[in-house]
């Protein structure tokens, strides 16, 4: 079993153990359980972290959980295994689950959470620096380095390895990193 | 939104198909800068525009998909090449680097004015993916005027290229506008908030900016403007052999 996999079963112990089967689930049980999966592109944050979680329905009826999600882009390639990685956890509860993506309010880097820009941060990626609604991006944005802390950087690449991010450059400490492309 | 009943869905099915055709060919046309692009950080660079610009395609196919009961793979890859409704604009091939930045401009200007048009729309789907499409079409934007400004103020070969490339693009720029099958219904319907050639209009006060800025001639009238969604050449049926090969390969194929 895969790593990820041995942590999901660990986590669906858990929650087995701490919530008992199927009884006394309520929307916050079921964020607090979205808390423990990882994003498959930026494993050191969870996907509340990352603010994709919109909307968490328990229905009264049968109790099944449906669980609404917002792409951060929406070519996204990781969005199928999330949903996956999302629907296993929360299969754990023992209900049906569905979870679908929706684009009924637009992810904005502004939803990561202080946790998640920490996370970030720690793992060496820039957090997203602030979005704006005018037309153009703000080049001058003075995003911190993440390895030195110094403002002296620049926009090197506004696309970078992956959809989400942009390639910047530290002219103090002389090292490129990897910045979340404000959105 | 309006009750279902009065969806005009035949319209509303040719936005989308324009709209994602135009999306899925240019985005596989500047997927062939993989690999050989200028500079390094344009090879990712334009491979990250091209895996959005797909994403979006496949975003749209989708909703074509769902609003006519069909299979978004299929729409996307098991047509012949006449029956794609990009608009002429992107039948032109890569070419050099100056082609596909001006390329790349003159489509993403016109697709901003359209997408600005669709925004806050009567049909909830197409809105709310629309207000998440320009949100990362802004980056879009930025890669292609940073590009159109230095190559326009390179004088020499650079200059001369995009001059070259604007000549040769210009009677197609227009083509993003072709009036689409039963337009009025799309504008009584509230889906869109302006018709084609308003939209024409705007993208020419948009860019005349800085096409003076640049000392660049602007863009003729497209030269069949009834039909610049149809007739795709000789480069487009070169490409589409290319992003249907493999689809083509093992029919029915499961991933």
């Amino acid at each position: 079993m895969s790593e990820a996999g041995t942590q999901i079963g660990i986590a669906r112990l858990r929650a087995a153990a701490v919530l008992g089967h199927g009884r006394g689930i309520d929307e916050a049980t079921v964020r607090a359980a979205l808390a423990d999966v990882p994003d498959p592109e930026l494993p050191t944050l969870s996907v509340v972290d990352l603010g994709i979680v919109h909307r968490v329905t328990i229905a009264p009826a049968d109790g099944s959980i449906r669980v609404e999600i917002l792409p951060t882009f929406v070519g996204c390639p990781a969005l199928e295994l999330i949903k996956a990685a999302i629907a296993t956890r929360i299969a754990a509860f023992g209900r049906p689950v569905e979870v679908v993506a929706t684009f009924e309010v637009p992810w904005t880097s502004e939803r990561i959470s202080p946790a998640g820009r920490a996370a970030l941060e720690a793992a060496g990626i820039a957090p997203p620096g602030p979005t704006t609604q005018a037309t153009l991006i703000d080049l001058e944005a003075r995003v911190p380095c993440p390895h030195c802390g110094s403002r002296r950087t620049r926009l090197d690449n506004a696309f970078g390895p992956t959809q989400c991010r942009t390639i910047r450059y530290c002219t103090d400490c002389r090292q490129p990193f990897e910045a979340i492309k404000p959105v | 939104m309006t009750a279902t009943a009065a969806l005009p869905t035949t319209a509303l099915a040719g936005l989308l198909l324009a709209m994602a055709d135009d999306e899925f060919v240019i985005g596989f046309s500047d997927s062939e800068w993989t690999g050989i692009a200028p500079l390094l950080e344009e090879d990712v660079a334009m491979s990250s525009l091209a895996q959005d610009e797909i994403g979006h395609a496949a975003a749209l196919y989708g909703l074509l998909a769902e609003l006519t009961a069909t299979d978004p793979d299929a729409i996307a890859y098991d047509r012949e090449p006449g029956e794609y409704r990009h608009c002429r604009l992107l039948d032109h091939g890569r070419g050099d680097w100056a082609m596909t930045i001006a390329r790349r401009y003159l489509y993403d200007t016109a697709d901003s004015v359209r997408l600005d048009a669709l925004v806050g729309g009567s049909w909830t789907p197409l809105a709310e993916l629309v207000g998440k499409l320009v949100r990362e079409e802004r980056y879009h934007l930025m890669h292609a005027g940073t590009w159109l400004d230095r190559l326009a103020r390179t004088d020499g070969e650079a200059r001369d290229r995009l001059l070259a490339a604007l000549a040769d693009l210009g009677p197609d720029a227009a083509t993003v506008f072709t009036p689409l099958p039963d337009e009025p219904a799309l504008l009584d319907a509230g889906i869109i908030a302006a018709d084609s050639a308003e939209l024409e209009r705007r993208w020419r006060a948009a860019i005349a900016p800085t096409f003076g800025r640049l000392d660049l001639p602007m863009p003729p009238a497209a030269r069949e403007p009834e039909r610049g969604r149809q007739d795709h050449g000789q480069e487009f049926r070169w490409l589409w052999g290319e992003f249907t090969m493999v689809r083509r390969s093992d029919p029915g194929a499961i991933w």
